[in-house]
């Protein structure tokens, strides 16, 4: 990317930012009732976009060959076990990564 | 002299209440700093987009879109989708937010999930402007941020470690978002439906262009099933 397209890039993430943030002070500033629908999706869509984003971070994981995916599955369960088990955020991503970092740099 | 009510009372006022977001901003912002250095950013783009973006889950995944092919309208379609839950603390402050003159701007700008957690939950101190102490919880939170951003592409490169595996802290992070998303519903429906989706996608479009087609799938998905959805509840 040119610095131009990477200025560009940045702008529309900030926009985009900027839209989700300002668009319900913009839209429902008065006593305008919140669609049902609108509501729904806001307890609906969470788990599903951060489902999306945790196969965004993988998808270019190849089972097929290389290491098979093997230290990404092992790193994801340490993620998930530290996580049920203590429910400390910080924790959960530090022991993840630690592990991930060993993986690939000793074992595979 | 400061007169009771006014920005200096506000901030010694919000500073405790932020201390946990401190840790937690410092810590995700080094990393992130350092994880955009090692993929071989100036410690100025961290910087910057904590400035403008101040927004963890996207600023992270900025650095593999910046790293790809242009795309602008992919890059602004997820970038709104992965923001999309900020309309819903927008909806939840609006109360909150009313009567604060121009500082509501910047309260709105700066509503991440940390600062929307502090500001919808704790009472205003006694004696202190509401506006003002949303004003300083806001500002505080995004001085962490920044600081940590910024520090963090500075270490970048004086890491004396091998650096290898550290972008796995973007995933580490999106997994544990998604248990805490997961522990909240009482059925799994909607999880489900954004794994399934994206998997799907993901085979039939390939890992360059599967995100719209997901996203697609997911509203799509999400508006057919919205009866037994919602009978499902469990929603907190």
């Amino acid at each position: 990317m040119t610095l131009a397209e990477e200025i560009f890039t940045i702008s529309m993430c900030v926009a985009a930012t900027l839209i989700t943030r300002f668009l319900p002070f913009v839209l429902f500033s008065g006593n305008k009732k919140t669609p049902k629908f609108i509501e729904y999706l806001g307890k609906a869509l969470p788990a599903a976009i951060f489902a999306l984003l945790v196969v965004y971070c993988l998808k270019n994981v190849d089972i097929t060959s290389g290491s098979y995916g093997i230290p990404e599955a092992i790193s994801v369960a340490v993620v998930t076990a530290l996580h049920l088990w203590k429910r400390k955020i910080l924790l959960s991503m530090a022991g993840g990564t630690f592990c991930y970092m060993i993986l690939v740099q000793l074992v595979f | 002299m400061e007169k009771k009510g006014g920005f200096l009372s506000a901030f010694k006022a919000a500073f405790p209440h932020t201390i946990p977001v401190m840790t937690g901003y410092l810590f995700l912002g080094i990393s992130y700093g350092i994880y955009m250095k090692v993929s071989g950013f100036s410690f100025l783009y961290p910087m910057l987009m904590a400035i403008t973006i101040f927004g963890g889950s996207l600023e992270f995944v900025t650095v593999s879109l910046l790293l790809s092919t242009f795309a602008p309208l992919q890059t602004f379609l997820m970038a709104l989708v992965i923001q999309a839950r900020h309309l819903f603390y927008g909806l939840a402050m609006l109360e909150k937010y009313k009567n604060t003159g121009l500082k509501k701007l910047y309260l709105i700008f700066a509503l991440t999930d940390e600062t929307f957690s502090i500001n919808c939950s704790t009472p205003v101190p006694e004696g202190i402007d509401k506006g003002k102490f949303y004003f300083a919880v806001s500002l505080l939170d995004q001085c962490y941020w920044v600081s940590g951003a910024t520090i963090g592409g500075i270490l970048g490169s004086f890491i004396p470690f091998n650096t290898e595996g550290l972008d796995f802290v973007m995933t580490a992070m999106f997994v544990v978002i998604f248990i805490e998303q997961w522990l909240k519903e009482k059925k799994h429906y909607t999880a489900l439906i954004g794994a399934f989706s994206s998997v799907l996608c993901l085979i039939i479009f390939g890992a360059e262009s599967f995100i719209i087609p997901t996203m697609v799938c997911i509203f799509a998905m999400l508006a057919f099933f919205r009866k037994p959805i919602e009978k499902a509840g469990g929603f907190e």
